[in-house]
């Protein structure tokens, strides 16, 4: 409680500064607007609906897009760490393409599927595959052999191992992955909204690309900010508690 | 802190349904093993191992862990296997477990040759292999469920007498890395003796642990066996233990490893480490043990000679 008390003081200290910075006309509020102008466009823009809309839009966007990367990045992974040929050709291909930041895709996506949300999908699904698949496969490897002899022992085989003892062996790294691919997914998703114009619907990044055209740096910086909180929000949900399981069962907590 | 504890829950559940769901293929398969059946008390298993041969091919150049090894266990009897470190004795219990293929030789099985491994012979490592993201009850369940024809509830209950019998009724629920080294090693016990196997394959289980805790365990040990004759293969280089636990002793020396001597311990049971009966059989292993590393070292010296 009084640690939670102290960084919300640490935040309304910064806060204030920064207003009061603005107030001393430090510099000119068409380059920094002040945090009241902020959260005056915050509040109005979720009155008239468009910020939640959008955000709507770009979580399910992410959501999805994470999701389809999860579960074909899984048994990719598998397949790379079982098999010496899938390592030759697809490992090389995940690691490659993985070195590619995603919206590298975005000209592509768009010849494919036009200006649509699968082009969306598609960039999403291309930044968050190709880490979950590399450290799917850099955790079976690290699993140590003496786990699945001792499964082999008490007539444990094939699929039954991999599931059993390969797979959640390898959990710690497969969650670092998974984490690291929900961050390439949202960086990678950001830019494409930025960059590319979808008719099919406004995500948070249009937004923020509509506020630069309008010169409204109040909406552009609200938008950030309201990016940064999901960020935030997403590894508090969803990833702190699997971190904390793990650490738990595994005795790895500080 | 209730919303907290909610969330998680919603959470592990989504991620475990998907992690499930990317592994439905597998599960399909799973559903066609377990055929066949026997529990209840499995009678010991005779072991022929014969001419056992195996070399490695280290980065340090060829190394014969086993040369032309041949000894015969008869069901129900308690083996030790002595030699000083690096002699093979590992690398011949991997063999017999199956989980090793020999150079040449066989390993048979109540007449059977080994080609795998199985749950007939149950090893107990060096080290625990047990696993952390199971409880201490689902890890004696782990081999459990592999077992066919036993429900839910006939499993927990066969997981908890032998938790017992370790000891360890009160830790069921404890995560792995919440025990003791001890502890640990119980627990592997209790792991490898619930699925009933017919051998049990022990790689010096209890060599890091303290002497006391280490009494404690050759005490339960023995009564176990008692118990339920198991044939019993232990690797160990503690004469002390040996001789305490073994009927007989087989003695290896190193490069290669081969069988020096057996020794046949005539001592009634339960036997305690501080008997004078067992310091003489003791004595007299060491002095044999010491002659054949001393006779290792002239030999080593006689070729260092040769090579100038
Ligand atoms: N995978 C391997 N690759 C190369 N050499 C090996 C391998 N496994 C064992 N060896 C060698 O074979 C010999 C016997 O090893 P082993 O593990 O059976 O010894 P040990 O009798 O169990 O020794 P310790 O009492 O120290 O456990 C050693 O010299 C070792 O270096
Ligand atoms: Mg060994």
């Amino acid at each position: 409680m009084k640690r939670a008390l102290k960084t919300i003081i640490a935040f309304a200290l910064l806060v204030a500064v920064w207003e009061g910075l603005v107030l001393a006309k430090f510099w000119s509020p068409v380059l920094l607007p002040s945090p009241v102008d902020v959260g005056k466009y915050l509040i109005d823009s979720i009155r008239d609906g468009t910020l939640l809309k959008a955000s709507a839009i770009t979580m399910k966007r992410l959501g999805l897009g994470y999701a389809v990367g999860l579960v074909l990045g899984l048994p990719l992974g598998l397949l790379i760490a079982r098999f010496r040929f899938f390592q030759d050709t697809l490992g090389l291909l995940a690691l490659g393409v993985q070195t590619l930041p995603s919206v590298c895709w975005a000209p592509l996506a768009l010849l494919w599927f036009g200006q649509t949300e699968a082009a969306m999908f598609f960039i999403v699904i291309m930044g968050s595959l190709w880490s979950i698949t590399l450290a799917t496969d850099a955790g079976v490897r690290n699993v140590p052999p003496i786990y699945a002899r001792a499964a082999r022992t008490m007539g444990s085989r094939g699929w039954h191992t991999w599931l059993t003892v390969i797979l959640p062996a390898s959990l710690p790294f497969v969650v670092s992955g998974m984490k690291q691919g929900w961050a390439f997914a949202w960086r990678s998703l950001m830019a494409a909204e930025i960059y590319i114009t979808v008719l099919t619907g406004f995500g948070l990044g249009q937004l923020l690309h509509y506020g630069r055209e309008l010169n409204a740096m109040e909406q552009v910086i609200g938008i950030m900010f309201v990016i940064v909180l999901i960020g935030l929000l997403a590894d508090k949900l969803l990833f702190s508690p699997i971190e904390r399981f793990m650490h738990r069962r595994w005795g790895t907590a500080k | 802190m209730e919303l907290k504890f909610f969330c998680r829950e919603i959470f592990l559940r989504f991620f475990s349904i998907l992690l499930f769901l990317t592994w439905l293929p597998g599960l399909s398969y799973l559903r066609t093993m377990n055929t066949e059946f026997h529990y209840r008390s499995e009678p010991a298993e005779k072991l022929a191992i014969e001419s056992v041969s195996k070399t490695f091919n280290g980065r340090s150049g060829k190394v014969h862990a086993l040369d032309q090894v041949s000894l015969n266990i008869k069901e129900g009897e308690f083996v030790c296997l002595l030699g000083p470190s690096g002699c093979g004795k590992s690398t011949l219990l991997n063999i017999i477990a199956g989980l090793d293929p020999p150079d040449s030789g066989q390993v048979l099985a109540d007449g059977k040759a080994v080609t795998g491994p199985g749950r007939e012979r149950m090893v107990m490592f060096q080290e625990s292999a047990l696993y952390p993201w199971l409880d201490v009850l689902g890890n004696v369940l782990y081999g459990l469920k592999l077992k066919p024809n036993l429900t839910r509830s006939e499993r927990r209950k066969v997981a908890h007498f032998y938790l017992k019998l370790v000891g360890l009724e009160k830790f069921v629920h404890a995560h792995v890395h919440e025990l003791s080294g001890g502890m640990k090693q119980r627990v592997a016990l209790a792991r490898a003796l619930a699925p009933n196997p017919r051998v049990l394959l022990m790689d010096e289980p209890f060599a890091a642990l303290d002497a006391m805790t280490r009494e404690q365990l050759y005490g339960d040990l023995q009564e176990i066996w008692g118990k339920q004759r198991k044939t019993i293969v232990f690797v160990t280089h503690n004469v002390r233990e040996a001789v305490c636990l073994g009927d007989r002793v087989i003695l290896f020396s190193r490069s290669p490893g081969k069988i020096q001597d057996h020794f046949d311990i005539a001592l009634p049971r339960p036997r305690g480490m501080n008997s004078a009966n067992l310091a003489n059989y003791a004595a007299a292993i060491d002095e044999r043990l010491k002659e054949l590393l001393k006779k290792e070292q002239g030999e080593l010296n006689e070729l260092k000679v040769l090579n100038g």
